[in-house]
């Protein structure tokens, strides 16, 4: 087990290598200059100057491949290099400032899903075809038919506007300072209300139709016909013995949305306004910055990578009959 | 083919998802002839008019009349869903195919590339990319058929490598049929149909990557229509005109909803057992 963990930790540093050699060949090869946004209302002349200036300074005169080994060889030493814009802050710095809030929304937004998916799934499954399972099942089509952004919209003119009874924008009220500790609380998960919701809708559908699917598979087996005939109760044998089958390929699954979910959170977070690392990727791309954008994408492949590996890790802790095979293997 | 099209016909929601793609693709042709405004044509004395008999469904901030707009965002949605789903498709079938018939080696280093591509984070590949080059419709569907083409690739294999063991492939083979004859007349036609369905369920995924990068102003620029943009509209106008925010978005649910009805349709009345396998060419964009 250990074994298999640490031989998967290292078959990701390729992987990592890969993704990040990809990406930047893409993104410095693309038109447009970082340099030239910054020097672009300067005179001419004192333009010329500073665009060397600055190419120089940023090492973007040197070939593609010196930049990016330069690039590797400080990310190996955790130095995630400084932003292009004037301020010039680390990227480390505005990461770590924004990932919690990401972080947050992604989790319980899984939560949510999880706490909800699992429960709708075993329902619509044991009762196939009720009314119930009807509804889910519409529930379901439209959920993955809807753009979340188109939601988020409906949301904001319904509650926001037309309600008015929760905030569309940002994490905080603007009188934030004069708030009791309490106040503070309240307004503060007032303001992750909608964008939760929003975050949650899609995923919830796929979920409890994947959980629908697999139960259903697991209830036709032999083992709970089994089950059944030695007189144990409906409830145990759906809750423990289906359940705990049929909750197997969710784990993978699980795992696999991950980098699904962070990418939702991009549109989720740029509606909403919400300072997190999707609207810190927004901003980077539109303005060119480079070590923001790469930065981005090594925290975001490697929790996406990590949660792969953690999916694959209680999948074979879950399912004796993986850990076996794998070690004849 | 006759009892493909019994089992579709019993399938009451594909029929009526098939009707409204079909629909959907003749008012997107017909949209220069039916609108009722020019779609670009600004008129100040109208901005942010609610829906009304003269705009069944308003206008919007410069005066245009929001239903002709979304006419000719129709052709936009449906163009980017299929093209880049053809692209998409391509390189699903060359490369899956050449893994799966060749096995060893050539299957070893394909399917490595699925997988980096597969853990890549998509939004970020086209976030960057699309930031970065001149948005336009081209650069939309080359980038998401060039994103998306991994469960294509997965499913030709498999097909491929249960296909190739199967007699008439063995028969072609010890009459010294070349490669490329087996692989594109004797194996691809029989492993078209997971694929077809892919395709079905591709569009409609394709539809929402591209309406949501309009939505983020990385699509389609204006003035050109498209939902996405429309719906980018009405956000800045959320608390004057709920209908710029409305309609797009219901053009968009229901024509995804058609897709994925047809598309589940299909796959059904193909082979009740490819429920499990048939992924989707392009996975949601989210």
């Amino acid at each position: 087990m250990l074994a298999y963990a640490l031989r998967r930790l290292l078959l990701a540093i390729p992987l990592l290598i890969g993704i990040t050699f990809i990406s930047f060949v893409v993104i410095h090869l693309a038109p447009g200059d970082p340099v030239e946004v910054q020097t672009g209302d300067l005179s001419q002349q004192q333009s010329a100057k500073a665009y060397q200036a600055l190419r120089e300074m940023y090492e973007l005169d040197k070939p593609l491949h010196v930049q990016y080994w330069k690039w590797l060889s400080r990310l190996v030493r955790l130095d995630f290099g400084k932003s292009f814009a004037p301020h010039g802050r680390p990227v480390l710095t505005m990461i770590a400032e924004r990932l919690p809030i990401t972080l947050l929304l992604n989790v319980v937004e899984m939560l949510i899903i999880v706490a909800l998916a699992i429960p709708i799934g075993v329902l619509s499954a044991t009762r196939q075809y009720s009314t119930f399972d009807k509804v889910t099942t519409i529930f379901v089509f439209v959920g993955f038919a809807t753009p979340d952004f188109w939601l988020a919209l409906l949301l904001m003119i319904l509650f926001g506007v037309q309600l008015g009874w929760l905030p569309i924008s940002g994490l905080r009220s603007l009188n934030w300072e004069y708030l009791t500790f309490w106040q503070q609380q309240v307004d503060f998960l007032s303001h992750l209300a909608l964008p939760v919701l929003v975050a949650t809708f899609g995923g919830l559908a796929g979920f409890s139709r994947y959980m629908r699917q697999s139960m259903l598979e697991v209830v036709r087996q032999d083992y709970i016909q089994s089950a059944r005939a030695k007189g144990l109760a409906e409830r145990v044998v759906i809750g423990k013995h289906a359940l705990r089958n049929a909750l197997l390929p969710i784990v993978t699954i699980l795992g696999l949305s991950l980098p699904g979910l962070i990418g939702g959170s991009v549109i989720v977070e740029w509606i909403f306004a919400i300072p997190g690392m999707g609207q810190l990727m927004v901003q980077a791309a539109f303005e060119r910055d480079y070590p923001v954008l790469m930065g981005n994408l090594v925290i975001v492949s490697s929790l996406t990578l990590f949660a792969n590996l953690m999916a694959d890790l209680a999948y074979s802790l879950v399912d004796p009959r993986i850990r076996v095979s794998r070690r004849r293997r | 083919m006759r009892a493909f099209w019994r089992a579709f016909s019993r399938n009451r929601l594909a029929i009526v998802g098939g009707v409204i793609v079909t629909c959907l693709a003749l008012l997107a042709i017909m949209a220069p002839a039916i609108a009722p405004w020019d779609p670009n044509r600004p008129d100040v004395r109208k901005i942010l008019d609610p829906p009304s008999g003269r705009h069944l469904l308003g206008t919007d901030q410069l005066g245009r009349d929001v239903l002709s707009r979304m006419l000719f965002g129709a052709r936009v949605s449906l163009a980017v869903g299929f093209v880049s789903v053809g692209i998409a498709a391509t390189i699903g079938i060359l490369l899956g195919s050449a893994a799966g018939y060749h096995g060893g080696a050539v299957d070893a280093s394909i399917m490595r590339v699925v997988d980096l591509m597969l853990v890549f984070p998509r939004f970020f590949l086209l976030l960057a990319v699309l930031a970065f080059l001149k948005p336009s419709i081209w650069t939309i569907m080359a980038v998401i058929g060039l994103t998306g083409w991994m469960g294509v690739a997965r499913l030709v294999r498999a097909e491929f490598l249960a296909l190739k063991e199967r007699e008439f492939v063995v028969w072609s083979q010890s009459i010294g049929a070349s490669a490329s004859r087996i692989i594109w007349r004797h194996i691809l036609p029989n492993a078209m149909a997971p694929v077809l369905v892919a395709m079905t369920l591709g569009i409609p995924a394709a539809i929402l990557t591209e309406s949501g990068l309009s939505f983020l102003g990385l699509g389609v620029q204006p003035p050109h229509a498209t939902w996405g943009n429309i719906l980018n509209e009405g956000k800045d106008a959320i608390e004057l005109a709920w209908w710029l925010s409305v309609y797009p978005g219901l053009a968009i649910l229901v024509t995804v909803l058609s897709y994925n009805l047809l598309g589940e349709g299909i796959r059904d009345a193909l082979d009740p057992r490819l429920r499990q396998s048939a992924g989707r060419v392009v996975s949601r964009g989210r």
